[in-house]
């Protein structure tokens, strides 16, 4: 599986953005017939995303359709359509617990079924925006294993629900990011973050998502292609870390030729978990086309 | 139709133009730069003035009685006031209702502001044209064939060339002079109608047997602090109500694109001129005026800034964001040989580092030598490309003349390093074929082509692709780019022409050459 | 099927094409306009007439404005205004 650093929010609307958006150095796109799309526009968007997703070239960037909720009148015509396509995954907004995530395996399932198509091939990325989604976040996140892989957090519905505004640092979303990611990581997925969305605060955008890198998030979505370098840059690891980390990986490789169960770094031995994380590093940093990883 | 043979690109050219004689195939960019070309200058006649103490009228018939204009002559005017200039129309008008006809206009280049020309050649008014760019209803009507003889398509420097050459003569030039005084010192720096460096004026006033300054600001003699054109170059003073519309002379300055197509390309360019060791201290810069352009100065200058790195010159064309870098002690000086926009003015006023240079000292190449030849990183623009690098910034998708040949080719074989950036795709047509529609630029000159797919190098430099490829930046090759484009968009059809017909030619800078542009079926 | 009443999909911005089908009386019309007509004018055309055979349209007034839309996004247009006009 790929990496989801940055996740770029692209509306079936424009072609023109649709057709460039894999050269936007976001690791993966989200096609979204949701909340960017009108209501009188949905069959249009439903069926452009249907013909981006068989023709255009994404260059190995993740496709992501964030389709509409389990409670409009769009929900099943969304999934008949984009499920055959293949997408690596859907985004489904307003989870808000264990049924809403099985009610979707099951569907997706059957469509899978239905076009010959490996069932588990489409991913699930349950987006938990109201109070009770956030706080049935382990149900969500364990209620339909390999279906699915994220859950991310909404989090200007979330503040809407809650009646909260949003602010720069972000204190009234402490919790619920932390309670996601940690739902996240028991049941060994992946968890997402909200976009940022002042456009012309860079420096906010880093520092946010450093902080919720530092909070262990995997990814976190963006609204402007411009926004996609900076969430890459602040998931790469400074060169420091790098370095340890792929000696550590060096040492992993090297052991695993020699079939030695035992890993030493410098004389130290190193934990399985330990190796786990220098291989994300590396990974991160390789798709940065960091130079140091060349040593490897 | 005369004799039609290919070049060194294998285009097929005139060897004579109706009304500008014969002319050499091209047959390199740097072939006559070698030193052992040499030119004999054409002489031709001026008229001495009479011993006049007013040099001032306020009669545009009588400025071009007193003129001596007559059929068949050629005459000029400057592009610095762009889309708001206002003397091209208010002079043509009344050319054209005194009855003079079969005229050569040889203006730097036309712009906007002047389609009324598409209704004097209809009318035989203008029979000739020279430019570097044509679009709007003349680049229509020039296409169409409508132009009695093939029009001649010329960079900047080339035309400072052409004109130093005598290759061409003008008769008569009038010149829009924004502050002038009533002998006809005058400059572009102040004004109602300020618009920045008289850089290309300042060829037609040197060499024009006739030069009319065109004002609408009439001040005390002399003239003070800046003269941009001096009082013996100018025969007389024609004072009118209006030279041209300022909002549209010198509109704000131009804001970086937030187009994400064209930050790519910006954002890889300047990734490359990084890679490519030239941004060091004493960087020596100019770029295109142009979105995709001007988002690589910007990126240029953050990073200068980040890093401390003091450049020596930018040149050009300068806009307000090379003069936001002299104001941060980027650069020690910017050569001004064309103001893009508002910011730019003032700082060409007040500014001592703001060196208003004209335009054979910009980019001729037969000069001594000229800025463009001590340029590291030239960013440019293109319409489109090809595989062997050559670009086309004059015909549209059409086929119809709609762009300015301005300083591309020059900056291009001056610049140590030259970055044009394109994209992929314009409304469903590939920008990289097979072979361009209209080569301006040849691909000897130009080092780098940037999509936002990747990073194109020309495999002339070896060096620029391994420091690219050291950099791991995203370079493809041509070919292969064309071929992923066209998977995306089909091949469209070609554009017919009728290839019995030349409308227009395109000469490189030094003379030769470089292109023919047939007419539109 | 049958063109039911007019309709509308797609937009005038860059890379994208605006069409319109209505019932006719007889026969298929297709007016095409596009900033590259001349490149691909014709194929636009095949497109269209390919696209209304496949949905079994006969009788219909169709108005394509393009504004150089990939072949991808003019099928979806079609597709997206046939299901509109048929319901």
């Amino acid at each position: 599986m790929g990496l989801f650093r940055s996740q770029l929010y692209v509306p079936c609307k424009g072609p023109g953005m649709l057709q460039n958006c894999a050269y936007m150095n976001a690791d993966a796109v989200i096609l979204d017939l949701e909340d960017s799309i009108a209501q009188g526009e949905k069959d249009a968007a439903r069926i452009l995303c249907k013909y981006a997703l068989q023709n255009v070239d994404f260059q190995g960037v993740g496709r992501i359709v964030r389709v509409n909720g389990q409670d409009t009148e769009f929900y099943a015509d969304d999934l008949e359509m984009i499920i055959p396509c293949c997408p690596d995954a859907i985004r489904l907004p307003k989870v808000e617990d264990a049924d809403g995530a099985r009610e979707v395996d099951e569907r997706i399932t059957a469509i899978e079924k239905k076009a010959g198509i490996p069932v588990g091939t489409v991913k699930v990325h349950a987006m938990l925006e109201t109070a009770k989604g956030v706080l049935n976040a382990r149900e969500v996140a364990n209620a339909a294993p390999g279906r699915v892989t994220a859950i991310s957090l909404g989090g200007q519905d979330l503040a809407a629900d809650m009646g909260i505004m949003r602010t720069l640092e972000g204190t009234e979303l402490l919790f619920g990011r932390s309670f996601v990611v940690l739902a996240a990581r028991d049941a060994r997925i992946m968890a997402f973050d909200t976009p940022f969305t002042d456009l012309d605060n860079t420096q906010g955008l880093r520092d946010e998502t450093k902080f919720v890198i530092q909070l262990g998030f995997s990814g976190k979505a963006a609204i402007h292609p411009s926004q996609c370098k900076v969430i890459n840059d602040a998931f790469a690891p400074d060169l420091k870390t790098l370095k340890k980390a792929i000696t550590v990986v060096h040492a992993a490789r090297e052991a695993a030729a020699r079939g030695i169960g035992v890993i030493s770094v410098n004389g130290k031995m190193v934990d399985k978990p330990v190796v786990e994380q220098a291989e994300a590093v590396v990974a991160r940093a390789n798709a940065d086309n960091m130079p140091e990883v060349e040593d490897l | 139709m005369s004799k039609m043979i290919a070049n060194a690109l294998g285009r097929l050219v005139p060897t004579e133009v109706e009304g500008l004689g014969e002319f050499a195939p091209f047959t390199g960019a740097f072939d006559r730069l070698r030193g052992d070309y040499s030119y004999a200058r054409a002489a031709t006649r001026r008229t001495v003035p009479a011993c006049q103490r007013d040099k001032v009228t306020k009669s545009i018939r009588e400025a071009i009685e007193r003129s001596g204009l007559k059929d068949g002559m050629t005459i000029s005017f400057h592009h610095h006031m762009r889309n708001g200039d206002g003397v091209l129309p208010l002079v043509m008008r009344e050319i054209q209702a005194m009855g003079i006809k079969d005229l050569t206009l040889a203006p730097s280049s036309l712009t906007d502001a002047h389609d009324c020309v598409a209704d004097m050649i209809e009318a035989g008014v203008v029979t000739g044209i020279c430019s570097s760019g044509m679009r709007g209803r003349i680049g229509q009507a020039v296409s169409e064939g409508k132009l009695a003889r093939p029009a001649l398509i010329y960079s900047h420097g080339g035309r400072a060339r052409a004109i130093e050459e005598g290759r061409i003569h003008i008769d008569v030039a009038f010149l829009g002079a924004p502050t002038c005084d009533k002998y006809g010192n005058f400059t572009g720096s102040t004004g109602p109608s300020a618009c920045g460096s008289l850089g290309y004026a300042m060829m037609d006033a040197k060499y024009a047997s006739h030069v009319v300054a065109v004002t609408d600001n009439l001040v005390d003699y002399p003239l003070m602090p800046r003269i941009s054109i001096p009082e013996q170059q100018v025969d007389q003073v024609l004072l009118v109500d209006s030279i041209g519309d300022p909002r549209k002379i010198a509109s704000g300055t131009v804001r970086y694109t937030r187009d994400p197509v064209q930050l790519r390309q910006a954002w890889l360019a300047f990734e490359l001129i990084k890679a490519s060791g030239y941004l060091a201290p004493g960087l020596s810069y100019q770029a295109g005026a142009g979105g995709a352009s001007l988002a690589v100065t910007g990126f240029l200058k953050d990073y200068m800034l980040e890093k401390g790195i003091k450049g020596s010159f930018g040149v050009g064309g300068i806009s307000g964001h090379t003069v936001d870098m002299l104001e941060h002690g980027l650069f020690d000086a910017v050569l001004d040989v064309q103001s893009f926009d508002a910011a730019v003015t003032g700082s060409l006023h007040n500014n001592p580092r703001h060196i208003e240079i004209d335009a054979s000292g910009y980019a001729n190449p037969f000069a001594g030598s000229c800025a463009v030849n001590h340029l590291d990183v030239v960013v440019l623009a293109a319409l489109d490309v090809d595989v062997d690098f050559n670009v086309n910034v004059m015909t549209g998708l059409d086929g119809v003349l709609r762009g300015a040949s301005g300083g591309h080719s020059d900056t291009a074989a001056g610049a140590k390093l030259s970055v044009v950036l394109c994209p992929c795709q314009r409304t469903r047509v590939p920008a990289i074929r097979d072979h361009v529609q209209t080569v301006v630029t040849p691909g000897e000159t130009v080092d780098a082509i940037v999509t936002e797919r990747g990073i194109c190098i020309n495999p002339r430099n070896e060096e620029l692709l391994r420091a690219a490829q050291a950099a791991k930046l995203p370079v493809l090759d041509i070919h292969k780019l064309k071929n992923d484009i066209e998977a995306m968009t089909g091949k469209p059809e070609p554009v017919p022409f009728d290839e019995s017909k030349v409308v227009a030619v395109v000469e490189y800078r030094d003379g030769t050459l470089i292109d023919s542009i047939y007419k539109v079926k | 099927m049958k063109i039911l009443h007019k309709a509308v999909a797609g937009s005038l911005e860059s890379s994208d094409v605006l069409i319109s089908v209505e019932p006719a009386d007889e026969g298929l019309s297709i007016n095409i306009e596009s900033v590259v007509l001349k490149q691909w004018g014709a194929r636009i055309r095949q497109v269209v007439e390919e696209s209304m055979q496949a949905a079994g349209v006969s009788q219909a007034r169709v108005d394509v404005r393009d504004h150089g839309a990939l072949e991808c996004t003019l099928k979806a247009r079609i597709e997206t205004v046939l299901l509109r006009a048929g319901r």
